[in-house]
């Protein structure tokens, strides 16, 4: 029989991370997202694969002990909530500098500041455009249930190591809080140091005498060398956008208007589909899943078929600048967020997609 | 059939587990379910609230405004929640505490006086489960022995012990639940 689970998000990406074969944890406690490192707690996790949970003493460090697991070739993470997050820049900038695989997840709360503990996404432009220094990208993947809370650790876990970069999960305090039917996986066996060795072989797993030294290193002063990282780094982030875009398309096929939204705004606007679908408006919802790589053909797409977009996230409007990008002029897109911590309800946003894009427009030919 | 309940009421009442072992209930009888709670101060002292959907399809938003049932367990959330009930919908309450009534004419009206049997049994952790009770009997989404393992799930393993006297309640509340006024 299938193991099927009612869990909260928090809870599902822990128990993800174990059965993905992760090698250690490293966290910091704060809400909302404190049950992640609490689950690996108590479930005891160095007894059931020897995997390693460790509660360090700040953000920061626990951005370190990742930064020096991944190093070691291993599959390791950190979680923490939009202040700790922050903090955590500059280590995920030299993890980015270093090419070291690893998963970090977000879920977000209010900012900024301590803001407030209830959900939020306006760490988008963190996650999605670079939140520490220098020219670099995560993969961030955007979850809108519980069970891809699960799904992307193993996920995060495989993109991670297969372009050895970090991946970023992107949830908000809604999808860790919230508590939905999860369907688990066989555990995957940790790599034994062996397998490591021969899989990865850049980690710095100790010298022996058929290979060179394994340094890692972000730090090269000879300009055209440092150019020359720099190029492939991009190069490498070219190729993710090529081969790595995710999205879900629901009642897209003939419709007329059009909401964008990811993680827990993509469910509202799941259900205010079907609310607009009874008022008679073809509407459809396009979700990214993947934020960076983003959607960006297929909203082009779309833009050919529609006659408005509008984004919808619990922010002042970041997502709605890759929208506009991605459409470049060719459609009207518009924002509706609600700041602070506070969720819009489905109809709202259904109101606001007809005021903004039907209703308006009857209003201008009436003038015209 | 899509059943979207909003449960309300002061923390520490048993308002998450209440909803947590209904949604753990729908889940074992091959439901969809969603469970979302409020997290934030209201854990620390006040109100407490959690949003419960029980579905034959695939749950759209777990977050809503409106709902089919609102159970109520303070004034506070009378206040809050009385106007989100769909028209036609249920709004059950435990009278003890209440001094301002539901005024509401479009909707149907229970009442169930668990803190009240609570006491009288002298049992005042099974509170909840009498307003569970009072739930299924109005809306018998949920077959026993489907309840019994949602039960079974919910509690811990050194709870185990109380699931009859929590049976008991549930049955107890299916028989107290009083209406109020149905709707013009």
């Amino acid at each position: 029989m299938k193991d099927i689970r009612l869990m909260k998000g928090n809870e599902a990406i822990a128990e993800g991370v174990i059965r993905s074969g992760c090698d250690g944890y490293f966290g910091y406690p704060i809400t909302p997202q404190s049950e992640v490192l609490e689950y690996l707690m108590a479930t005891k996790t160095k007894e059931r694969t020897g995997m390693i949970t460790l509660q360090a003493e700040s953000e920061i460090a626990s951005i370190h002990m990742v930064y020096g697991g991944a190093a070691c070739g291993k599959r390791v993470m950190t979680s923490s909530s939009s202040p700790g997050i922050s903090l955590m820049q500059e280590g995920i900038s030299f993890l980015a500098g270093t090419e070291l695989p690893c998963l970090l997840l977000n879920v977000v709360r209010g900012g900024p500041g301590l803001g407030t503990i209830q959900p939020s996404q306006s760490d988008y432009f963190q996650a999605v455009k670079g939140g520490g220094h220098g020219d670099y990208k995560m993969i961030v993947l955007a979850p809108a249930s519980v069970q891809e809370m699960y799904d992307f650790a193993k996920l995060g876990f495989d993109l991670a190591f297969k372009h050895r970069i970090q991946v970023m999960v992107l949830s908000d305090g809604a999808i860790g809080q919230m508590m939905e039917k999860v369907e688990l996986d066989e555990q995957i066996p940790r790599l034994t140091d062996a397998e490591i060795k021969q899989k990865y072989p850049w980690a710095t797993t100790g010298k022996t005498p058929d290979r060179e030294r394994n340094i890692i290193t972000s730090l090269d002063l000879n300009p055209v060398k440092q150019e020359i990282i720099n190029i492939n780094l991009q190069k490498k982030f070219k190729h993710i956008e090529e081969t790595e875009v995710r999205f879900e398309r629901i009642m897209c096929d003939d419709a007329e208007y059009l909401f964008v939204a990811y993680g827990s705004s993509a469910r509202i606007c799941q259900k205010a589909v079907l609310l607009g679908r009874a008022r008679g408006i073809k509407v459809g919802l396009l979700r990214p899943i993947t934020l960076f790589p983003y959607p960006s053909k297929e909203l082009a797409k779309l833009a050919k078929q529609v006659k408005g977009m509008l984004s919808v996230e619990m922010s002042a409007g970041q997502m709605v600048e890759d929208v506009r990008l991605s459409v470049n002029g060719a459609v009207p897109v518009e924002h509706y967020g609600r700041l602070g911590g506070i969720m819009p309800a489905p109809d709202e946003v259904l109101n606001v997609l007809e005021s903004k894009f039907i209703k308006e427009k009857n209003y201008e030919l009436h003038t015209n | 059939m899509t059943e979207e309940i909003i449960i309300a009421g002061f923390g520490g009442q048993g308002v998450l587990s209440m909803g947590k072992i209904l949604a753990y209930s729908g889940m074992m009888q091959n439901k969809e379910v969603s469970w979302f709670p409020s997290y934030g101060p209201e854990m620390r002292g006040g109100t407490a609230n959690v949003t419960v959907i029980i579905s034959d399809e695939r749950i759209s938003s777990p977050i809503l405004n409106k709902f089919d049932t609102a159970i109520i367990l303070n004034q506070q959330s009378m206040d809050k929640f009385e106007d989100s009930v769909k028209p036609g919908g249920v709004l059950i309450y435990d009278p003890n505490g209440i001094v301002r009534h539901p005024v509401r004419k479009d909707i149907n009206v229970y009442t169930i006086d668990a803190a009240d049997e609570a006491a009288r049994l002298g049992l005042k952790k099974v509170f909840n489960m009498l307003v569970l009770g009072a739930f299924l009997k109005l809306k018998p989404l949920i077959e026993p022995e489907y309840m019994l393992k949602g039960l079974e799930k919910s509690l811990p393993l050194r709870h185990h012990n109380t699931i009859p006297e929590n049976e008991k309640a549930i049955e107890r509340g299916k028989a107290i639940v009083k209406l109020e006024h149905l709707m013009n």
